[in-house]
């Protein structure tokens, strides 16, 4: 049977170079990086953004509900190839204006860029469901005793929300390290591209794309169990639900 | 209607419509004759592909949620892993793994080279339906598990108190009592499968995305493609939205 030669012998996943092994975990880095890096923006976004809906003006209440709505309705790879082009072009016609030469934009900075944007729309929705979810006598409480909108938010309400936003957001984080493989058709080296190259150096596609695989679902389980310490201690002092 | 239409939201709507214009008449949309045909050629794959990925995934997904909540331990075990492989590795790296993996494993068996089958499985699109297949099999199924042990045990004792066999009980009311649960979430994962869709241009088969794609490299054109693929699956998702809220507005609720 064809398979052992399909396989590949193990030997190429070895670390140093006629093994491919380094370049994958190079890869993970690279890709574990960006996925951090996105879910960081998208996070700071969807905080701005969900005060925004909720205690924003008309106008700004608008303006992010068309954000929100768009970007979740428009495939993932579409807006990474769009806002990858269109971000750097916009850098350098901001650039020439000042008269400084047109830069080549680095990669994982636009990655990250790129995927935060998205995530921001996501984490906009799970924030704001999360603040909705906050007894409204709360910040109430909380404004009476005369605190300012900044000691608010450090203070009572993001404390209060979290263990409404941990399952959301944790969804999130694993959405984020799945999108970075989208960075792939892009031409950005992260672990995918790495690993369909490595494919197409040694035409061991079936062993590299599974040890990609396990790499990703170690990544998610990993992730799952730091999540489930999170959550308890999140959930700590409430009552039992589960 | 008219509390919808505040005066704020007139200035943003004469500013949108505007951008268009702008857009419109502004921007480079010569090439759009030429590939009308193209166009809706893709469209039209896109949306074949989307349907039938979701509808055999779903058929898929029923006896995956199914033997999670009733079937013996090692298919519940089994079931388990695949919706947790499915879920925890990205959907691209499946499509790659199946199209260059299995394509390059084919090949090299002859008692497949020689089979009736081979003719298709050097084409791209079979590895594109399974991979899509599989995906949403993995989603829905932890959805349909979910949605299976939500419905009441009192439900299914009185179908079995009414001495209909386990399959009835499971064409009658176990399994459209679950649909109905899962309905909302469906709404949710086919808008999702709609946005997977594009990755299939990867592997070479010819959607909207990969008409757009080509679009570029014949014109040069770079960004114009691009806002009408994003107006196309704006005007996709919407259209879904609406289907489904149809359908969930058919089931009767109480408190409706």
């Amino acid at each position: 049977m064809g398979a052992p030669i399909a396989m590949g012998s193990l030997e190429l996943l070895a670390f140093s170079p006629p093994g491919w092994g380094g370049v994958l975990l190079r890869g993970l880095a690279t890709s574990l990086a960006i996925a951090f890096g996105g879910y960081s923006v998208g996070l700071l976004i969807g905080i701005g953004g969900a005060f925004g809906k909720l205690y924003g003006g008309p106008v700004l209440r608008d303006l992010l509900a068309c954000y929100t709505t768009i970007v979740r309705a428009i495939p993932e790879l579409v807006l990474i190839v769009l806002l990858y082009y269109a971000g750097s072009d916009i850098v350098n016609q901001v650039l020439a204006l000042f008269g400084s030469p047109p830069i080549d934009i680095n990669g994982l900075v636009a990655g990250t860029v790129v995927i935060g944007f998205v995530q921001g729309a996501y984490s906009t929705e799970v924030l704001r469901g999360a603040i909705k979810a906050i007894a409204p006598g709360q910040i109430e409480a909380a404004r009476s005793y005369g605190m300012g909108p900044g000691l608010l938010l450090r203070r009572i309400i993001l404390p209060i929300m979290l263990p409404h936003a941990i399952p959301g957001l944790s969804n999130l984080w694993l959405i984020a390290t799945k999108d970075t493989a989208l960075l792939a058709v892009i031409g950005f080296m992260e672990l995918t591209l790495a690993t369909r190259q490595a494919g197409g150096a040694t035409k061991a596609y079936f062993l590299f794309f599974c040890s990609a695989g396990i790499l990703y679902l170690m990544v998610t389980l990993l992730s799952n169990v730091c999540i489930r310490r999170i959550e308890r201690h999140a959930y700590r002092g409430m009552p039992d639900v589960g | 209607m008219t509390s919808w239409l505040k005066p704020h939201r007139i200035v943003l709507l004469l500013i949108a419509a505007g951008l268009i214009a702008l857009a419109a008449t502004s921007m480079r949309w010569y090439w759009l004759p030429n590939y009308y045909g193209l166009l809706l050629a893709g469209i039209w794959k896109t949306l074949l592909i989307l349907v039938v990925t979701s509808f055999l995934g779903f058929l898929f997904a029923v006896p995956l949620g199914l033997v999670q909540v009733t079937g013996p331990k090692p298919l519940a075990m089994m079931s388990q892993g695949f919706c947790t492989i499915i879920r925890g590795t990205p959907l691209l790296l499946q499509l790659w793994l199946l199209y260059y993996g299995l394509g390059s494993l084919f090949p090299q068996i002859p008692q497949i080279r020689d089979s009736f089958l081979w003719p298709y499985l050097r084409e791209a699109w079979p590895y594109a339906v399974l991979s899509l297949t599989l995906s949403f099999a993995g989603y829905e199924g932890e959805v349909m598990r979910g949605a299976f042990a939500g419905v009441p045990y009192g439900e299914l004792e009185a179908a079995r108190a009414y001495g209909m066999k386990p399959f009835t009980v499971l064409r009658r009311i176990w399994l459209p009592r679950a649909v109905q649960r899962a309905l909302p979430t469906l709404n949710g994962e086919v808008v999702l499968q709609l946005k997977s869709t594009p990755l299939v241009a990867t592997i070479t088969v010819i959607d909207v995305y990969a008409v757009i794609s080509k679009i570029r490299q014949d014109t040069y054109v770079i960004y114009e493609p691009l806002l009408l693929l994003s107006l196309i699956y704006l005007c996709l998702t919407g259209i879904l939205v609406v289907i489904f809220r149809y359908f969930e507005n058919r089931i009767p609720t109480l408190n409706a």
